[in-house]
């Protein structure tokens, strides 16, 4: 099950002190949930993104628990408070224990 | 291996009660208990939370929902007849601009998808969206 699993993340490029960012994420995932039938009749084990974290120079934005009610690429939009220029962290973390990264530069005027 | 036919018949309905029948009546008591594990059985208010889900959802497999609770400090989703009820749990940390999150969810059948918050303060508000769907998710 080793498909191309790649992030994808967007926030603003530049921000103003103290502005509201929205970030969008989407990591490309089948999150098997385990309910599945392959085609030979039997149960296709979970694999699923359980966690996802996003900090902001260290200072956690949202730490989500993931479940299996989460669809397929996994996409989560949230806002960030932004109060100096640095760095967005993206964590997510899978059921076989492979912790996927992606990180996002602002500059904050 | 000698099975009779009656006692073929009498397993295969057992299976089939096993995957479709129980896992309703065990869905409501996770609810209840996933609820539960979440407020810790505090009443919840229904004010200061807003969940947007469609009416309608074509397609059962992604599903967008939109809930925001100003002031949160954690938000559960929670699908009622999901398999298992826990969409997913999202908390804020200090660098959260807002308490607003979106993403896409999957929906097993027409339910009512359920956003819980818990406040800064420790209380908890609570708001439910009837969504219809017309080809479920979860494998179905």
């Amino acid at each position: 099950m080793a498909e191309n699993i790649v992030p994808r993340v967007r926030v603003p490029r530049d921000a103003k002190a103290g502005d509201v960012v929205s970030v969008r994420t989407l990591i490309s995932h089948p999150m098997e949930s385990g309910l599945r039938r392959g085609s030979d009749g039997n149960l296709i084990p979970r694999q699923i993104i359980n966690r996802f974290t996003c900090t902001f120079n260290g200072a956690t934005v949202v730490d989500v628990t993931v479940h299996p009610g989460v669809s397929t690429n996994p996409y989560f939009q949230f806002e960030a408070k932004v109060d100096a220029s640095g760095t967005f962290a993206f964590s997510w973390y899978d059921d076989n224990g492979s912790v996927y990264t992606d990180t996002a530069e602002i500059a904050v005027a | 291996m000698t099975q009779t036919r009656r006692q073929f018949v009498g397993n295969g309905l057992a299976v089939a009660a096993a995957f479709f029948g129980l896992p309703h009546i065990a869905s409501a008591a996770t609810l209840e208990e996933a609820i539960a594990a979440f407020t810790s059985g505090s009443d919840a208010g229904a004010d200061g939370i807003t969940l947007i889900a469609p009416e309608i959802a074509e397609n059962g497999n992604t599903v967008p929902i939109e809930v925001s609770a100003p002031g949160a400090a954690a938000i559960m989703l929670l699908a009622a007849r999901n398999p298992s009820p826990d969409v997913c749990t999202f908390e804020f940390g200090p660098a959260a601009g807002s308490q607003m999150v979106s993403t896409r969810i999957r929906l097993a059948g027409e339910q009512e998808v359920i956003a819980i918050a818990r406040m800064a303060d420790g209380s908890f508000k609570q708001a439910r969206q009837n969504v219809r769907v017309t080809i479920g998710g979860c494998g179905g």
